[in-house]
């Protein structure tokens, strides 16, 4: 039988049951709805983690100042500052590594004209954009000669160069930091958020030395918070980190059952940790809205039960004018098929739109793929005829007397 | 009729058995006959007598348990479900006393149905289902659904449908059961004129003497047997 037929048989059936053929689909709108909106959500969850570990840089270790544990009790990391630039320097030096950037942290109040900023300042070296694979939006970046002599020069991120410049060159300016002069020789590009949410791009950057003498006054001269340190390749992080904390055992002279004074953390596994704990998130989210769409099916399932209990005198009719079973199969499973289907194309349109506005409100880069449309059509396609079929068949497998009997 | 025309129906020793809570129930038994292509052949008897369970089984609705049944030179009994789906179709036509059309659909559509099934475009099902309206004097209603039909004009357009695959046999149950004396006999005069004009076989199985009068040859079941079955005058178109 033409398939039009079909179809036209399908509509009709539907269009005289408005109301119910409305309520069936709805469940289906809402599953579809669901696995679209939550989809969309995971996938924008990956694409931030994804981006905030693309701007923290890869195959990253960073060594903490101090241990965490100290003969049994355990201390915070980075109380003593006992990595210097040397053991940096020295860290470089290994085979296994590219880039290796002694940074100091600690924040500072910015003055430019009549404007002020606060932020976080990072006194550190060359290697720091090296290992943070961090470009600049203009000027350049301070060299190992600045450090060397304690120049008073700042790269700043983006967000300050726009609170302090506006639309302003910043490049060339000075400004002070805890009033002390610095000349802006390079604006950073912009990153964007962190793993951790911090904006990375409300920072500045100083020569290490600069900013232990003329910024923190630290009495600990030389001495670095914490180093971050790039490793050649992944495959190579592993020989990086025993070679590392070899190196520095020796250097600091931890003999064999003593604590360490420092500890290596591998960043690029924690971001990955952090990668698939999104992951599985995401997948748990679209597996709860699938249940909700399996259940959809449940309910064309039952009211295709009902539809074809009330039909029989219909049944009964068409076999006797000539149906086969196949036609009567066919009838109701298109009949479940079109119920399906155009319940997931509602649901589709209310998944997009629900996605377009948590993107909106959550300031979240939710993506509706093809592929989560692909499978959303694909699986509600599957639905209906999984739970069109049983009822269908009911239906095909009537008596043509016993159904033209019926009521 | 003479011995010489084809029988396009041939039972022999046809039975027919219905389980029940009290045993087996014999509907049909022992039945054989011919019905030649032209007849006119009103089935009497009184309910219970076995004379549906008969039409039933000639319109290849029911299977039979004993005997055989040959619908033009087809053994019935051997074809599959939807050999018999397809014959039903193309050969036999039904009327019902009920009507049996499908509600929601118009009058159109329901003539048309049976093509749809035949494997016939959407148009030119919607065409011969117009010129059979036209012929059961239904033209103008094609568009009306059955509930906005009288009684008389709801069995014209199952007498339609029923034609509308041009069928060779028709089988009417009890047609007029539902219908006043004045539309019973228009509704008889159709058929009437469908088999005197057009050689379409019928069978019509009734328990009222004047609508039997129409046909040229009456069966008489009794407890599923055939107890009478003579040639009877039937009326000129």
């Amino acid at each position: 039988m033409i398939l039009v037929s079909l179809l036209e048989t399908a509509w009709h059936a539907l269009v005289t049951h408005r109301m119910r053929s409305f309520l069936t689909m709805l469940g289906m709108v809402i599953g579809v709805a669901a696995v679209i909106l939550m989809l969309a959500i995971g996938q924008g969850a990956q694409a931030m983690v994804r981006g905030a570990i693309e701007s923290m840089g890869s195959n990253l270790f960073i060594i903490m100042s101090g241990a965490t544990t100290s003969g049994g009790a355990r201390v915070a990391t980075g109380d003593a500052p006992s990595l210097t630039f040397d053991d940096a320097d020295a860290i470089r030096d290994l085979p296994d590594i590219r880039a290796s950037a002694p940074v100091s942290p600690g924040g500072a109040q910015l003055i430019y004209g009549g404007v002020n900023w606060n932020t976080s300042v990072y006194g550190t070296t060359p290697d720091y954009a090296v290992v943070r694979n961090w470009s600049m939006a203009s000027g350049s970046f301070f060299s190992e000669a600045d450090v060397r002599r304690g120049a008073r020069v700042v790269v700043i991120g983006g967000v300050v160069a726009r609170e302090l410049f506006g639309d302003e060159n910043p490049v060339g300016k000075v400004i002070r930091i805890k009033q002390a002069p610095f000349e802006v020789i390079g604006v950073l590009a912009d990153k964007g958020q962190s793993l951790d949410g911090r904006d990375q791009d409300d920072t500045v950057l100083v020569p290490i030395s600069s900013a232990q003498q003329k910024i923190f006054s630290s009495s600990l001269r030389n001495r670095a918070r914490f180093i971050m340190v790039q490793a050649v390749s992944e495959k190579r992080m592993d020989a990086a980190e025993t070679a590392i904390n070899d190196l520095l055992r020796t250097r600091h002279r931890i003999g064999v059952g003593q604590d360490d004074d420092f500890t290596v953390r591998n960043l690029t596994a924690l971001a990955e940790t952090a990668a698939s704990t999104t992951r599985i998130m995401s997948l748990l989210l679209g597996a709860i809205a699938a249940i909700s769409l399996v259940v959809g099916g449940i309910g064309i399932m039952n009211i295709m039960l009902v539809s074809v209990t009330e039909r029989t005198r219909e049944i009964g009719i068409r076999m006797a004018i000539g149906a086969r079973r196949r036609d009567v199969l066919w009838q109701f499973l298109i009949e479940a098929l079109t119920l399906s289907l155009i319940g997931c194309g509602i649901g589709l349109l209310f998944g997009m739109a629900g996605a377009w506005l948590v993107g909106w409100l959550a300031g979240l880069p939710v993506a509706v793929t093809p592929v989560s449309v692909l499978m959303a059509v694909g699986v509600s396609f599957l639905i209906g005829v999984f739970f069109g079929f049983y009822p269908a068949r009911n239906a095909a497998g009537l008596d043509p007397i016993d159904a033209l009997r019926a009521q | 009729m003479t011995e010489s025309a084809p029988p396009l129906i041939e039972v022999a020793n046809l039975g027919k058995d219905y389980p029940t809570g009290a045993g087996v129930f014999r509907a049909l038994d022992d039945v054989s006959l011919r019905i030649a292509v032209g007849e006119f052949v009103a089935i009497m008897g009184a309910s219970g007598s076995g004379k549906s369970t008969f039409m039933n089984l000639l319109g290849c609705l029911d299977r039979t348990t004993r005997g055989s049944y040959h619908l033009d030179g087809q053994d019935v009994g051997r074809l599959s479900s939807d050999q018999l789906a397809a014959l039903r179709n193309r050969e036999i036509g039904f009327v019902f006393q009920g009507f049996n059309l499908l509600p929601k659909l118009t009058s159109l559509d329901n003539v048309a149905l049976p093509l749809m099934y035949a494997g016939m475009g959407r148009e030119a099902r919607r065409r011969q289902a117009q010129a059979m309206l036209d012929r059961v004097g239904l033209g103008e209603r094609s568009h009306h659904t059955p509930l906005q039909l009288s009684g008389g004009q709801q069995q014209r357009v199952a007498i339609a449908r029923a034609l509308a695959t041009r069928p060779r046999i028709i089988f009417a149950d009890e047609p007029t059961g539902n219908l006043d004396s004045e539309t019973s006999r228009q509704v008889m005069d159709l058929f009437n004129q469908f088999n005197r004009k057009e050689g379409i076989t019928l069978v019509l199985v009734t328990h009222e003497a004047d609508m039997a009068a129409y046909a040229r040859r009456r069966i008489r079941f009794h407890d599923g047997r055939v107890i009478e079955d003579v040639v009877t005058e039937g009326v000129p178109a």
